[in-house]
């Protein structure tokens, strides 16, 4: 056995300090959210198409000399070229401009309709939750009610009759739409009041609007934007959807809906016409379900690794 | 279970009291009566025809009729084709609507189900991904979209279905798959998900411990769990699947009643939206309350009583 001079042995230095210092650096709650979701490549890549087709919502109808609404009658169905990108339409009208125009409208209708929700459903489900008893009852009897009228045909007969335009639209989606967010809050914040920070709140003499906003709301936030991000495709569609039925924005505003109701009647003669508002649809409504899902999967504590 | 089904009765009720009420008086606020049209009709035959329906006498009088036809099954006369009632169009767009609808739910439940079942049991491996990725694809393709890529693609360019129409079965396979792409794909995560779950469970390995074959433990043991999302899922779909057969049905000009609740709308048909409406409404919540009911029944661990829905 080799023999090992004393000399070589040193006394460790006990390092109090050092004793306490953690592994790793502590993460804060996001923090640790944004690195799951960054892991998650399908999400990324979702993330990544949706910044796209915010840029290219802002500045594609910039990039050609076309207007949305011109006319140019000597041109009308042409195929893509490198003149008109997408082709035009059965009114000369540029289909790439038409269709970042459409983006806008879309986009721009997915994020009011979440927006509106969010306000009310945060607002009447956190009242609810956090006042309970009588008030919780009557309000959820009042959200129960409003839950079981079916969603499309409320938004269909409302747009027949306050006629079409951006404004009714985004009012016949949202008058019910809010209950789902309103429901989800409710869930949150009962759980949530029970909990001894809430309790310490209360006790230090913090007013219900600041525990309602300091406390219960941002850790609710997670729940409330995973709702948000599946809503917004859900209005996008909606939005196509009435457009097929004739109930869309008005012309000669572009929004992808009518553009794609358009495009099926000239299907076969001018598949271009479909192709390109349709391609649109269906990413964005992909984009913003699996950013939802990866954010739903990021947000979830059991899933960490 | 009485209690229970007696409340979500109720709420049923007021619910489509709701629905009622908002119905009739939006259309009261609508432009113009139902007899003015282009063709100008002499005031004494207006007067007669306002009479005849009722529309001379006050508002509350007319909603308290309008109810009480409702209640009657009786959904009113259409007012742009003479001498035709909703409830015709009802007794004779509806049974081609049922079946396409009955055809494209058993289609989306079906593969939907396989798919979930075959993405969880290879978990991570290549199925896995295909049938998520297919699920997340069909999830986002609306379905009109998916029935103007059928009708182009199987139907137009290889002429393997008929393109329109309603004539034979052959008829119908376009429009049911256009109709379920959508639910199919949802049941699809719903499945694969829950399955995970469940697969996760003591009980499952205590099951392979005893030595059960994996195909045995799938039968028996998990599908029967993880397939209750799915059946919650059932009121939503039926929803789906009845609002997407009015565009499914106008791109394939089927004489169902979505059709002709696509043309009501285009016509501003005002009492025949109405009526459908409601009609459409009635059907919807009823199969929702039946959802809940056959939900209590087959997930033994839910107990009906506390009047919260099976969560």
């Amino acid at each position: 056995m080799q023999q090992i001079p004393k000399e070589m042995f040193q006394p460790a230095v006990a390092n109090v300090g050092e004793a306490e210092k953690l592994s790793k650096p502590s993460l804060s709650f996001w923090k640790d959210v944004s690195i799951r979701f960054r892991k998650n490549k399908l999400a990324m890549f979702g993330l990544i198409l949706l910044i796209l087709l915010v840029f290219m919502a802002i500045f594609g109808p910039y990039m050609t000399k076309y207007d949305y609404a011109t006319n140019d009658l000597m041109n009308t169905n042409q195929p893509p070229s490198s003149k008109h990108w997408f082709g035009t339409d059965e009114l000369g009208r540029d289909i790439f401009t038409r269709t970042w125009y459409g983006a806008r409208i879309s986009l721009f209708i997915g994020l009011a309709a979440a927006l509106i929700d969010l306000v009310i459903g945060v607002l009447w489900g956190g009242i609810a939750g956090y006042r309970g008893g009588k008030t919780d009852e009557i309000m959820m009897r009042i959200a129960d009610i409003l839950y079981g009228v079916p969603y499309l045909l409320l938004v269909i007969i409302l747009m027949v009759i306050l006629g079409q335009g951006l404004g009714t639209m985004i009012l016949a989606m949202t008058i019910t739409g809010w209950v789902n967010m309103a429901r989800i809050v409710r869930g949150q914040v009962l759980q949530l009041k029970n909990q001894e920070y809430v309790l310490a709140a209360r006790t230090l003499g913090a007013s219900t609007s600041r525990i309602m906003f300091k406390h219960l709301i941002p850790n609710a936030m997670g729940s409330i934007l995973v709702t948000m991000t599946l809503t917004i495709p859900n209005a996008i569609f909606t939005e196509a959807f009435l457009s097929y039925l004739g109930l869309g924005v008005p012309q000669p505003l572009a929004s992808w809906g009518t553009m794609a109701s358009e495009g099926v009647q000239a299907l076969q003669y001018y598949p271009w016409r479909l192709f390109f508002p349709a391609t649109f649809i269906c990413l964005t409504m992909f984009a913003f379900n699996v950013v939802g899902d990866g954010l739903r999967d990021a947000l979830d504590p059991r899933l960490r690794k | 279970m009485l209690r229970y089904i007696s409340k979500r009765l109720l709420y049923m009720l007021m619910s489509l009291f709701l629905i009622v009420t908002v119905t009739f008086f939006l259309m009261r606020a609508a432009p113009g009566g139902p007899f003015s049209s282009e063709k100008q009709v002499p005031p004494e035959i207006e007067k007669n025809l306002n009479e005849y329906y009722g529309l001379d006498r006050p508002w509350y009088i007319q909603y308290f009729d309008y109810l009480v036809s409702i209640a009657k099954w009786d959904f009113g006369p259409s007012f742009k084709y003479k001498g035709q009632t909703v409830n015709d169009l009802i007794n004779e767009g509806f049974p081609v609507s049922f079946f396409l609808g009955m055809e494209s739910l058993l289609i989306a439940i079906s593969i939907g189900v396989l798919l979930g079942i075959i993405a969880a049991l290879n978990h991570n491996k290549w199925q896995d991904y295909a049938a998520m990725v297919f699920a997340v694809l069909g999830i986002s393709v609306p379905s009109f979209i998916m029935a103007s890529i059928l009708q182009y693609f199987l139907a137009i360019k290889l002429g393997w279905f008929p393109v329109a129409r309603w004539e034979s079965l052959q008829h119908t396979v376009l429009p049911a798959l256009a109709l379920a792409a959508m639910p199919m794909a949802f049941i699809a995560r719903l499945t694969r998900s829950s399955m995970l779950e469940v697969l996760g469970n003591d009980y499952i390995r205590t099951a392979k411990a005893k030595g059960l074959s994996q195909g045995q433990i799938t039968v028996k043991h998990a599908i029967r769990n993880a397939i209750l999302p799915v059946v919650t899922y059932l009121g939503p779909l039926s929803a789906q699947i009845l609002t997407g057969s009015f565009v499914i049905e106008k791109i394939f000009g089927i004489p169902g009643l979505g059709s002709h609740f696509v043309t009501s709308i285009t016509n501003r048909d005002y009492t025949t939206i109405m009526g459908v409406t409601v009609f459409y409404s009635i059907l919807l919540l009823l199969s929702v309350l039946l959802v809940d009911i056959a939900y209590g029944f087959i997930d033994p661990r839910i107990k009906l009583a506390g009047g919260k829905k099976g969560e």
